[in-house]
């Protein structure tokens, strides 16, 4: 067994048992804020998919909105299990991918165009989620209704917040496979290959908008799936912290923080992210309305102007750049 | 069935919010035009210029056409701090870490405004009738902001097209390379554009201070639309940019009569949308 099989046993090991180590009245917490960079992780993961190749979306924040949105109405107005509101919060949220990357990727509109155009897709749902505020509770946001104490499994709702511990954790896992899969398959080549140069790519026979439809249904049917793991979690779902163009960008400014072209990348970017605002909330408390903001505004801009591959793409290049440095000497 | 009435009022309304949405389309086009990058924060230093007038007035009792000009300044030096400090280092970064830097300072201001003045809603009075022509009443700040915008565009248009600097930074947006090898050094050329840039953003700060209330977040309304016209109209196309505002402004004006605030913004954006795909290149691109 190689080392670094080694090390992802070891860790996985570690956050298996991290809900039952003795952290006292912590515990809670603790869980709550890992809860959270597990989700978030596969989100930026599923972003990552499509951003390493060239999709800078910040059109995520819609995929997630409707994924949340869609499975929690289903549930308060109809009772429908999220096991198939989830399921149809996907489909949904693929069709509303194919509808907007289909034009993209067949009229080439790439670069800054896809950036403001997948901006405009999470605003109007924001905007929409507002609009329709007879049933979607407008600004105001929607709250699932709790479930009967016998029906937990059916409803996806659990007290205790360690069953969820371990469902992100199992979706973290499954983001982090998928990646593996994309990695390895003859897509993500042809991906490289249309992100360098798309008629380039597609003069040697890459079918580009299949490759670019492809990566751009399963990024969206993945950060639908991460909102209705959230919106099951957290049982309330609100327009700006589900859809618009804040969220878009938060999910973008964890992965380019932490490396988008690294498998961890995305996941230590958020893990970082969500850390630093946590740890900004807990220590200036209510004191100074906005500065936790302002700091974490403040190190984002420093993180891209000074470390562009990212802090852990950056770290890893560097400890490679030794390593090549110490055999090339010796 | 709506009043005409109403709905001429919502036209016309449309037409002047139109014109101070094309100033701030102009300036973000310039600097997009020029420089390539998207200041995802330009709007937002608009709102800073708003405070800067909302305190010379309410504070330090300027006279309200004074406090304008103080507003442009802080536009300038805004546009300048924004060049140096954050686009410079990243001139030749890959597009969303771009994005990312001015999405960042989005925040930043946001949020550091927040920290400084509160979420509170502010305005400076200006004591100005509202005028009723034929039953529709025009508010005449409105009014004065339109004009007002107009002539600040004209400017713009003079500066661009008959002074040589103006002529320069028309060159660099057609042909970087070219325009470096005819003896024009590109990186003045852009500290030169945010000045403008900067300068429009406080032209559009005095000219809303008298229309709406700023709050921290004011951006958040104003910011996604502005973009929109820009690309709408095509990239360095200042006629472009001026049309687009109109019909955005129409959109939204007469959309939020029609059905609501929200949907205006809906319908607006999906159009948007839509004509992205059929025109890539802006309204008034040449199909290739």
């Amino acid at each position: 067994m190689s080392w670094r099989r080694l090390w992802a046993v070891l860790i996985v090991a570690v956050l298996a048992v991290g809900p039952f180590l003795p952290l006292g009245r912590m515990r809670e917490y603790v869980v709550h804020v890992i809860v959270q960079i597990f989700i978030w992780s596969f989100v930026g993961g599923a972003w990552s998919l499509m951003g390493r190749f060239g999709l800078g979306s910040l059109g995520h924040g819609a995929f997630l909105g409707v994924g949340a949105y869609a499975t929690s109405l289903l549930w308060n107005f109809f009772g429908l299990t999220p096991w198939i509101g989830g399921l149809v919060a996907i489909l949904l949220t693929v069709a509303l991918a194919v509808v907007i990357g289909y034009p993209c990727s067949r009229f080439q509109v790439v670069g800054h165009y896809f950036g403001l155009v997948t901006l405009a897709v999470s605003e109007v749902v924001r905007l929409l989620i507002i609009a329709e505020r007879d049933w979607t509770g407008g600004s105001l946001g929607v709250s699932l209704k709790p479930a009967p104490s016998d029906s937990s499994i059916w409803a996806l709702q659990f007290a205790d917040k360690r069953v969820f511990y371990y469902v992100a954790m199992a979706l973290w896992l499954f983001g982090l496979w998928v990646w593996v899969r994309v990695d390895r398959s003859m897509a993500s080549r042809a991906m490289e290959a249309i992100g360098e140069d798309e008629t380039a790519a597609a003069s040697v026979g890459i079918h580009v908008t299949r490759f670019k439809l492809g990566i751009t249904v399963l990024s969206a049917a993945l950060t639908a799936l991460g909102g209705v793991i959230l919106v099951q979690y957290l049982a309330y779902a609100n327009p700006d912290t589900m859809s618009g163009i804040g969220v878009s960008l938060r999910i973008v400014f964890a992965v380019v923080l932490g490396g988008m072209y690294s498998l961890l990348g995305p996941s230590v970017g958020t893990a970082l992210t969500i850390a630093l605002s946590e740890f900004l909330r807990i220590y200036f408390g209510i004191k100074l309305i906005g500065i936790a903001e302002t700091i974490y505004g403040l190190v984002l801009i420093l993180c891209i102007i000074f470390l562009p591959a990212g802090i852990y793409g950056s770290l890893r290049d560097s400890l490679r750049r030794r390593a090549t440095a110490r055999t090339a000497t010796a | 069935m709506i009043d005409p009435l109403f709905l001429l009022e919502a036209v016309v309304n449309g037409v002047l919010l139109g014109g101070v949405l094309a100033l701030l389309a102009l300036g973000l086009n310039l600097i997009f035009g020029v420089i390539d990058i998207v200041w995802i924060a330009y709007v937002d230093l608009v709102m800073l210029c708003m405070y800067a007038v909302y305190f010379l007035v309410t504070v330090y009792h300027w006279p309200i056409v004074l406090a304008g000009v103080g507003s442009v300044v802080t536009g300038v030096i805004l546009g300048l701090l924004v060049h140096l400090l954050i686009i410079s280092p990243i001139l030749s970064s890959p597009p969303i870490n771009q994005f990312l830097a001015t999405g960042g300072l989005l925040f930043f201001i946001q949020s550091f405004a927040t920290l400084l003045w509160s979420t509170d809603h502010r305005s400076v009075r200006v004591n100005l009738p509202v005028l009723e022509v034929g039953g529709i009443f025009i508010s005449f700040p409105r009014l004065i902001a339109f004009g007002l915008s107009i002539l600040a565009m004209l400017g713009l248009y003079l500066f661009l097209t008959r002074t040589f600097v103006g002529t320069a930074i028309r060159a660099v947006s057609q042909d970087r390379d070219a325009t470096a090898l005819m003896g024009a050094n590109p990186l003045r050329l852009y500290l030169v554009t945010s000045a403008v840039g900067g300068a429009m953003a406080g032209i559009a700060g005095a000219l809303l201070i008298i229309q709406y209330a700023v709050h921290p977040y004011f951006g958040g309304a104003f910011g996604p639309l502005t973009f929109m016209i820009c690309v709408l109209g095509g990239l360095g196309s200042m006629f472009g940019a001026f049309v687009a505002a109109f019909i955005m402004s129409q959109i939204i004006s007469v959309g939020g009569v029609l059905i609501s605030t929200e949907m205006g913004y809906v319908v607006a954006f999906v159009i948007f949308i839509v004509l992205m795909f059929v025109r890539p290149g802006g309204i008034f691109a040449k199909r290739t």
